[in-house]
């Protein structure tokens, strides 16, 4: 007989998607046959990290006998006779299987943080011990000091992936020295940037890989006592993370006396609250004490004097998943992928205009091209490639034209942009760059805490120009006061927030000028997104006169006999799209 | 108003002992509990507060002041620096709209504008006077891959458009209200 197993992603996009209804569909129609088949998710009972490519989702992976078999788009409609076809009479459905598109969307990644994401089951910790779980922390505590431990870190150049990209080696060398008898170890794990879900795909798919990575740091700098800060925004990782600890304890990973060495290390979970600044070392600090959660200058820096005055480290979630990895598999073996100084992996979110979006990992130094177009498929609905927005609110807007840039720390920093936490939004002809650059800023403004002046009222004037541009009423010399202030803000800031936040600004007036100028000499936004500029008309030729944008005009702007083409007073209209967005017939023109 | 203000009065001068007060006190007592038993810190306490009465109300704030004797300024200063925490009571129905960088590239802002003129809300308006809805912003739920995304009543709508969230809204104001 032979053994199935079946695994429906379940995801935040494959439930998104109905991956839920798919797993119940199998899990009834198994019920009713005799097929011996154990029905699980992708990475067991139920939801899981999603494997990355969220656009084909629900993804279902079908295991006969060890071989695998992906189907792509699944719905509870498609089961029946996936079940009937494929386990039944051992014939696969053609058409519904991945296609080629799946295949190269996974070609040319190097998977080594999610290389267990949606392998194991982020519920069970059997499962994480079945694929070589806490095997690189026995080799620590058990087989290594903590210099050896530390050592190995530098060697291996991994550099902190939340942002800042900071040695890891380094910093727990740094902190491995400080004498102190009591020191803290901190998983940041508030994914604030907006468009980047890496954090939490680790989180949700592979939690055991965090809080081995935490354990092995803790024991190379001293560290008895452990914080995970997490997004409250994220209850299936607290959820996951949470049982993961208590699995773990239980095991005796975490606890007195780990693996039966005299080493103690506890972790701690503490839910954020919804502040963007608490990404900032200090500030984070700050909020676990319970406090406000505003930075203060550095130095002192954490490794020094951190939570509670206490020397501590604080490492990103994707550096933690990564060191389990390179412990067991070698410094070597993971500083051969990457740059000379960009070593390993990089976890990226790949979305906006791009055909295949999802979570992708790749070696450092991929080409941006080879992103976009190899394992993206390209720009979405045929249209041309603008820019490419990486490292969110702090990072800037790389042009079509450096398509062909490296992505890794260096080569990103050189052209005003950063690596930042892997988000990468595809814009495409349709996205108005000055509304991108107002967008962050917007963003920032709001999440600057307020503690320093060029940053609360920097980022508000700065946001101020922005808006009159976007509203027609910019002036002459607002491209070069919006430069002047974008250096005074990014020299005086206390905080990292404060010091990138004119970074979207600065690059797309760097590489967007013009689209700048028409909007303050035109009165035009090229992209026909700034909705002040626009004016909507109805094309009289085309309308059928049924009436649907007259029904949705919120002010009575469009009149018009049924059937017969309608008119729009442009006195009365507030330029809120209705009309365009309801007009099936496309008799609705803005420009 | 006057009720209210009145009953603030009383919890001043009696403090904890206010017997008008008597739902909220209970939950408030074993809420402090919680939190000492817990050596949790305010953030925690005001969050577990916003969890039991849906939003943080200002008569708790006063009782934990006195009860801890810890400022209600520090109180309210935490609960306005953070995003979670809502002072006025919110709406039955709550819509969620993500505004990270994905969804707004892909017009999260015009799903806003559509619910909102749904709602018949003003632009420096979240909660309907009838406190049935209340709309909100959020920076990114990190389900990129589905932008736009809008989360009604914890239910996530993926690759939403103005016409979704708009049907999605008016088959909620039109459901039977069995639960009141």
């Amino acid at each position: 007989m032979s053994e199935i197993s079946i695994r429906v992603c379940m995801g935040p996009g494959g439930i998104a998607s109905g991956g839920g209804e798919v797993l119940s569909a199998f899990e009834n129609l198994l019920k009713q046959s005799n097929i011996s088949a154990e029905v699980k998710d992708r990475c067991s009972t139920h939801k899981v990290g999603c494997l990355g490519m969220c656009s084909k989702d629900v993804l279902v992976d079908i295991f006969i006998n060890g071989n695998k078999t992906t189907y792509q788009k699944v719905n509870a409609g498609m089961v029946q006779r996936i079940v009937d076809e494929h386990l039944v009479q051992g014939m696969p459905v053609a058409e519904w299987l991945s296609d080629e598109e799946y295949d190269n969307f996974y070609k040319k990644q190097i998977k080594v943080v999610l290389s267990d994401c949606g392998v194991v089951d982020p519920e069970s910790l059997e499962s994480y011990l079945a694929h070589g779980g806490y095997e690189a922390t026995k080799k620590a505590l058990k087989a290594m000091s903590p210099v050896e431990v530390t050592e190995e870190m530098t060697k291996s150049g991994l550099r902190g992936r939340g942002g800042a990209g900071f040695p890891t080696g380094v910093k727990w060398e740094t902190c491995r020295k400080v004498p102190s008898s009591q020191k803290y170890i901190i998983c940041n794990a508030d994914e604030g940037d907006p468009g980047a879900f890496m954090d939490r795909a680790v989180l949700e798919g592979n939690p055991h890989s965090v809080i081995e990575g935490m354990i092995i740091g803790a024991y190379a700098i001293g560290a008895d006592k452990g914080y995970v800060y997490v997004r409250a925004e994220y209850p299936l990782a607290v959820e996951r993370l949470t049982q993961a600890i208590k699995e773990a304890t239980a095991k005796g990973f975490l606890g007195k006396s780990i693996m039966g060495t005299d080493f103690n290390f506890t972790i701690k979970l503490k839910l954020g609250a919804g502040a963007f600044v608490c990404g900032e070392e200090t500030a984070l600090i700050a909020s676990i004490e319970g406090q406000r959660g505003m930075p203060r200058p550095k130095p002192p820096f954490p490794v020094f004097s951190g939570l509670w005055g206490k020397p501590t480290v604080i490492n990103n979630v994707e550096t933690l998943a990564n060191i389990p990895y390179i412990l067991t598999k070698g410094a070597d073996w993971y500083a051969s992928f990457g740059t000379e100084k960009s070593k390993g992996t990089k976890v990226f979110a790949l979305t906006g205009k791009v055909k295949n979006t999802g979570l992708i990992e790749v070696p450092m130094g991929i080409s941006l091209r080879e992103i976009i177009y190899d394992i993206g498929g390209g720009i979405e609905g045929g249209k041309g490639l603008k820019a490419v927005q990486t490292g969110g609110p702090s990072g800037g807007c790389i042009p079509a034209s450096m398509l062909d840039i490296n992505v890794d720390y260096e080569s990103l920093a050189k052209v005003g942009s950063i690596v930042g936490s892997g988000g990468m939004i595809v814009l495409d002809e349709d996205n108005c760059m000055v509304n991108i650059a107002k967008y962050f800023l917007a963003f920032t403004q709001l999440e600057s805490c307020g503690k320093c002046v060029p940053c609360r009222i920097g980022t508000k004037r700065l946001l101020e120009i922005l808006e009159r541009i976007t509203k027609g009423q910019g002036r002459e010399g607002d491209l070069e006061l919006l430069e002047g202030l974008s250096k005074d803000i990014k020299s005086a800031s206390l905080c990292g927030l404060g010091q990138t936040a004119p970074n979207p600004v600065l690059s797309t007036l760097n590489y967007f000028r013009d689209e700048y100028e028409a909007h303050i000499r035109d009165k035009k936004c090229p992209a026909k997104v700034c909705k002040d500029l626009l004016t909507y008309s109805i094309l009289e030729d085309v309308c059928t006169g049924c009436g649907a944008c007259k029904r949705a005009c919120p002010s009575g702007a469009i009149k018009g006999e049924k059937k017969k083409p309608h008119k729009l007073d442009s006195s009365l209209c507030v330029k809120c799209g209705a009309c365009f967005d309801v007009c099936k017939f496309k008799s609705v023109a803005k420009e | 108003m006057m009720i209210i203000n009145q009953l603030k009065l009383l919890i001043d001068i009696f403090g904890s002992g206010c017997v008008i007060f008597t739902p909220m006190h209970e939950k408030l007592v074993d809420l402090l509990a919680r939190f000492r038993e817990s050596e949790g810190n305010l953030i925690t306490l005001l969050q577990d507060t916003q969890g039991a009465f849906g939003y943080v109300p200002k008569e708790a704030v006063y009782w934990y002041a006195k009860e801890l004797d810890v400022p209600a300024s520090r109180f309210f200063g935490i609960a306005t620096f953070y995003a979670q925490f809502h002072l006025k009571p919110r709406g039955k129905h709550i819509v969620t709209a993500c505004c990270g960088t994905a969804c707004h590239v892909r017009g999260a802002e015009r799903l806003v504008n559509a619910v909102k003129r749904e709602l018949k809300l003003e632009e420096d308006q979240d909660t309907t006077e009838d406190l049935q809805f209340t709309v909100e912003k959020l920076a990114c739920l990190g389900t990129c891959s589905l932008a736009p995304v809008v989360i009604v009543n914890g239910k996530m709508l993926g690759k939403t458009t103005t016409d979704i969230i708009t049907k999605e809204i008016r088959s909620i104001k039109k459901s039977p209200k069995k639960d009141e």
